[in-house]
């Protein structure tokens, strides 16, 4: 391996099976993670061409998208989630893929289970038929998401074809403020390089921030890659990354464990590692950031005020005004303050003991305002358990936040978990599209758990900061 | 597989930014099994709130050549996206750009989707707009959208253009030819030999 090539091109031709007729890049896929969503489809194009799964022990399903985080009793009483479910039993048995089921007590989305079991691994190609596949990146692996064509050719062939993007490297440096977390960054980010700034590219993010930040941290920053608009994001293994794998089950053990975290280390991009473009942020320039349109681009940092029409490019004015128009808010105004309906922690963005922990401790001993319904949706039943051990649930349960279930819930709204009209929902997912929480004219403010919290407590947009512990601020 | 070099039909134009896979199939329709009847539901939620939405507009019922803005597929993995608007009738995709996995996950499916310049998509917006009846023809070797005496010039990445004009774009067959490669690759991979070879 050159000394000048980054992690994503040393990962990249470790991996590359050959060139392909259109110049495209066959490549080796080291680990596949299926949900129920985009996977019946693939098993059927299986079936149709008489192939089988050519490393099921590659391969792990789980069930999250459409899990509801009530009543979980079979069969669901959607009949179309049933059908989901019964299909992802069937074809896993039947192709001898391991699957994490509702009664499996490491079930969860699958972009926290992944990490969690410690299959997750720096220097690993990975794909999903999902595009947050981007969080793992947060190990070193280089992680996609994938179509459902995809998905079938991963199963029949363990390869994909793919051209192979540009590298470009973010550099976050400095300390967060408290009240600023890695969702703040994300964001940010974001909001700086626009929602197609990434396209063409994959993100290895790097610097003094990323560098103090934990695990789970990182999984956030990787996870929103994707609404930049990068085919991946990835993060350098280092000290941190073996310290989280060390006897996670699915990892290596004892002395194979040591060699796989000398090989791991020896990925990073090093000091001299060459890159298509850098860009540089200063980690003291960012707060609490909130969306405020229909993009995860259209953010603002909460003491500020929507950015008028004029103030953007020509070219975007119409997709401006349609944001404001959609969300019911005015050029100039603050966001701060503006009413909510519904709060939502959870999703593969936000939802690990970590985040309910940050969640936890803003609504410690307050509650939620009247008139706002709030959830508490923990990424997969591990993370439940941690959290009840922890006493979260009830200071949750206390504050007036219900405690569900481990599933994808209201990221999407496949289950019943839905706004209702034109809510308004402060919510720690990842999507502020239209339509996006399962009502077709709801409304999504994207910010961190501390942050969604907060709004849940006071009815409105607040910035954290001001329910810090006083010593902490 | 078949070659996909010229594709013809009449246009719908939705010239907007930033149309994501949501918007194109909300998530409630993707509780599914199979793809079929996926096509009645496309932009079922904008064409709820809009009775003006192109893809409610009887003059567009037949449309084969969808024309859009900037970034259009943006958002989630879900083939459903293109699976739906090709069960609905939408033969290719003009743009200014695409989002990633939306792009791959077209050419997948045999439905070129390329690239215009703004002019060109605004210019394409207005002539289908005042005859929403006349012929388009996308042609991936001249790379050009004609319609009458005029065209308008497409781009679209090597591969992708290849893949579509020789029909090798189901990359399944050629993913498969290569057995041995992928047992090779597998072979040098530490973490699948106990990583000795590290
Ligand atoms: S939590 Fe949301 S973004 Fe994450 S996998 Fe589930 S639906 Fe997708």
């Amino acid at each position: 391996m050159s000394q000048n090539q980054n992690l994503f091109n040393k990962v990249w031709d470790l991996h590359s099976v050959g060139t392909l007729q259109s110049g495209q890049t066959q490549l080796f896929i080291g680990q596949h993670l299926i949900h129920e969503v985009t996977s019946p489809q693939a098993f059927e194009m299986l079936r149709e061409r008489q192939l089988t799964v050519l490393h099921p022990e590659r391969t792990l399903a789980t069930v999250d998208h459409i899990i509801p985080t009530q009543n979980q009793a079979r069969p669901f009483l959607d009949v179309l989630a049933e059908d989901m479910m019964s299909a992802i039993e069937k074809n896993c048995r039947e192709f001898g893929i391991e699957l994490l089921d509702l009664d499996d007590k490491r079930q969860g989305i699958v972009h926290v289970v992944g990490p969690e079991l410690g299959l997750t691994q720096p220097g690993l190609t990975m794909a999903c038929g999902d595009s947050h596949t981007s969080t793992h990146g947060a190990f070193g692996a280089i992680a996609f998401g994938i179509g459902t064509s995809q998905v079938a050719y991963v199963m029949a062939t363990q390869t994909l074809a793919m051209m192979r993007p540009k590298v470009r490297k973010i550099e976050v440096n400095g300390e967060l403020a408290p009240g600023v977390f890695a969702k703040d960054v994300t964001l940010y980010i974001i909001q700086k390089l626009g929602v197609q700034g990434g396209v063409g590219y994959a993100y290895e993010y790097a610097g003094t921030t990323f560098d103090s930040m934990s695990m789970e941290e990182r999984m956030t920053v990787c996870n929103m890659a994707i609404e930049g608009g990068a085919r991946c994001g990835y993060i350098n293994p280092d000290q941190t990354t073996v310290d989280y794998l060390r006897g996670r089950p699915l990892c290596p053990q004892g002395a194979e464990f040591d060699r796989a975290a000398e090989w791991w280390l020896s990925l990073a991009s090093g000091p001299d590692a060459e890159f298509d473009d850098v860009v540089v942020f200063d980690a003291a320039d960012i707060e609490p950031t909130v969306t405020w349109g229909i993009t995860p681009a259209q953010s603002l940092g909460v003491s500020q005020l929507i950015p008028s029409v004029a103030s953007y490019d020509a070219s975007e004015h119409t997709l401006i005004r349609e944001a404001l128009q959609y969300m019911g808010l005015d050029e100039g105004q603050s966001i701060e303050g503006t009413k909510i309906d519904v709060a939502f922690v959870g999703s593969c963005t936000n939802s690990r003991i970590s985040d309910l922990r940050e969640a936890a401790a803003i609504a410690r001993g307050r509650h939620v305002a009247d008139g706002v319904k709030a959830l508490v949706v923990p990424g997969s039943q591990q993370v439940a358990k941690q959290a009840e051990e922890e006493g979260l649930d009830k200071i949750f349960t206390e504050a007036g936040f219900q405690w569900r279930a481990a599933g994808c819930s209201m990221c999407l709204a496949m289950n019943p978990d839905k706004l209702q009209g034109r809510e308004v929902c402060a919510s720690s997912s990842n999507r502020n599209f239209k339509g996006r929480q399962g009502s077709p004219t709801g409304r999504t403010l994207l910010m961190s758990p501390a942050m969604v919290v907060a709004a849940a407590i006071s009815g409105s947009v607040t910035d954290v900061r001001k329910m810090l512990e006083p010593a902490l601020v | 597989m078949q070659n996909v070099e010229t594709v013809s039909g009449t246009g719908i134009p939705l010239l907007l930014d930033d149309i994501d896979t949501d918007r194109i199939i909300p998530a409630r329709f993707l509780r599914c099994v199979t793809f079929d009847g996926i096509g009645e539901h496309a932009f079922e939620d904008d064409r709820q709130q809009d009775p003006n939405h192109p893809f409610n507009q009887a003059r567009f019922q037949n449309s084969g050549i969808l024309v859009s803005g900037r970034n259009f597929g943006c958002g989630s993995s879900r083939e459903h996206a293109p699976q739906s608007l090709m069960r609905w009738g939408i033969k290719a995709v003009v743009a200014e750009s695409f989002a990633e996995i939306f792009f791959g996950n077209c050419t997948a499916l045999g439905i070129p989707a390329v690239c215009a310049s703004r002019e060109g998509i605004t210019r394409l917006g207005a002539v289908i707009d005042a005859d929403p009846t006349l012929e388009l023809t996308l042609d991936l070797n001249a790379l050009t959208l004609r319609y009458g005496e005029e065209s308008v010039a497409v781009t679209m990445p090597d591969s992708a253009r290849s893949a579509l004009t020789t029909g090798l774009w189901d990359s399944l067959a050629q993913l498969l030819a290569r057995k041995e490669d992928i047992a090779a690759t597998a072979a040098r991979l530490p973490y699948l030999n106990n990583y000795a070879a590290s």
